[in-house]
């Protein structure tokens, strides 16, 4: 009996630092995500703000549908059409191209509201005091908008590190592709459902904390 | 240019197939958002009311549901539950998912409605005669709902996006329908654009139908 073989093994510290080393691809593809798609997204903003018709047309409906389709079927998706326009993108690639595009589209929408909150009256007097349009974006509507902007900013990111767990679909082990994996070998899902929601909240709760914080800063 | 032949032909026989699972998504999407308005209305008032463990549970459940992704939660309920004992079928698994998430997102917007509403009109509501229960669901709660009308919508939105998890628990809704027959045809470009489409008609129909909705309820 004391030699019986058993199929599982139960889970142990190695498979922590497992689960670890995951997070921090989730973190590793959400932070890249995040902060070329704020750049790229705060671009997008500008131009849905400023260029009247073309942009409506043209840029508006294609962010739409980032925001109108399923992430998980844009996932899919992009991963089966970019072979056949030549591109060999493995999991990680694919899927950090469109987080990118997914917080871009989000973060467009922010920032277009957050130059619109700015508000003309303010912009018309920088303007005449002399400074030119870009000093004016630069000087007062960007220290203005990006506080308007924050709290909306930080639910977006939180919202694109939520959502990198659905890259595991294409097969890239994140946080949550490594727990399945952990749970077939070792068959205790309750115990590690439990660390991985651990490690999820460990991640998103200081920062919502945090910008919370930040709000209640700024708005004294 | 393509090194690849599109063909739509299996797509559009399989069309009413993918049309009827489109349709079992809203039900779940709306069943969902029924469940966690009334769960979301609960806990945002015992978030405010109370002290001790009712605030703590409420608290618990809701900061759950914002920082962890979507995915996460449905594997609580499919695996999780699974290993107590608790064998849900698929679509109960995404029902009792999304009626989490939406519970605890909605509470969170309820939180600030109920702040919105004067606390007088409780107590006018209770001078009238009417006891707790009535000036909540009669005077209070109609108007929270209408407050949070527009971010009510949104969750909407996003418990038709998320729904599409289902294909990961083996749930025939729209997206889980597509895998089948694209694993069945292996055309999975073909079949993910076609599902793409529908869900971005869906939420159109949807963005609209609650314009029209909110022009209607709100003439007053």
């Amino acid at each position: 009996m004391e030699n019986q073989i058993s199929f599982f093994s139960s889970f142990g510290l190695n498979d922590v630092f497992f689960m670890a080393e995951a997070a921090y691809r989730t973190l590793l593809i959400s932070m890249i995500s995040i902060s070329i798609g704020t750049v790229i997204g705060g671009i997008f903003g500008w131009m849905l703000f400023e260029g009247r018709i073309l942009a409506t047309i043209l840029l508006g409906p294609i962010l739409d549908v980032f925001r109108s389709v399923p992430l998980i079927i844009q996932l899919v998706l992009f991963y089966n059409f970019a072979p056949i326009v030549g591109f060999d993108l493995d999991a990680f690639e694919s899927g950090l191209v469109i987080l990118t595009l997914y917080t871009a589209a989000l973060v467009a929408n922010v920032v277009r509201g957050g130059i619109a909150s700015v508000g003309e009256p303010m912009r018309r007097a920088a303007r005449s005091l002399g400074m030119n349009y870009w000093q004016d974006l630069r000087y007062v509507v960007f220290p203005i908008g990006v506080r308007a902007i924050f709290p909306s900013w930080v639910g977006v990111a939180l919202g694109v590190l939520k959502d990198s767990a659905l890259v595991s679909v294409l097969g890239y082990v994140e946080l949550l592709r490594a727990s399945q994996i952990l749970m077939t070998r070792t068959q205790e899902p309750l115990l590690i459902i439990a660390v991985a929601g651990a490690f999820y909240f460990a991640l998103s709760y200081p920062i919502s904390r945090f910008s919370a914080g930040f709000e209640r800063k700024w708005s004294q | 240019m393509f090194d690849y032949n599109f063909h739509w032909r299996p797509v559009l026989k399989s069309l009413p197939d993918l049309l009827e699972a489109s349709l079992v998504t809203l039900q779940v999407a709306v069943l969902s958002m029924i469940i966690g308005i009334i769960i979301g209305l609960f806990l945002s008032v015992i978030k405010i009311k109370t002290r001790g463990l009712p605030k703590w549970f409420a608290t618990c459940w809701i900061e759950l549901a914002r920082n962890t992704p979507a995915l996460f939660q449905l594997f609580f309920f499919g695996f999780g539950l699974g290993a107590l004992g608790i064998h849900l079928t698929p679509f109960f698994i995404v029902l009792a998912g999304l009626s989490f998430n939406n519970a605890g997102y909605l509470a969170e917007n309820f939180r600030g409605g109920f702040n919105a509403v004067p606390e007088t009109q409780i107590k006018a509501a209770r001078s009238l005669g009417m006891n707790l229960w009535q000036a909540y669901t009669r005077i209070l709660i109609p108007q929270v709902l209408r407050i949070v009308y527009y971010p009510m919508t949104n969750q909407f939105v996003w418990a038709v996006l998320m729904s599409s998890l289902g294909m990961l628990v083996g749930f025939r809704e729209l997206s889980g329908e597509t895998q089948f027959f694209a694993s069945k045809t292996y055309r999975i470009f073909e079949y993910f654009a076609a599902a793409a489409i529908i869900y971005y008609v869906m939420v159109k129909l949807i963005l609209f139908v609650s314009k029209l909705l909110a022009a209607r309820l709100f003439r007053y």
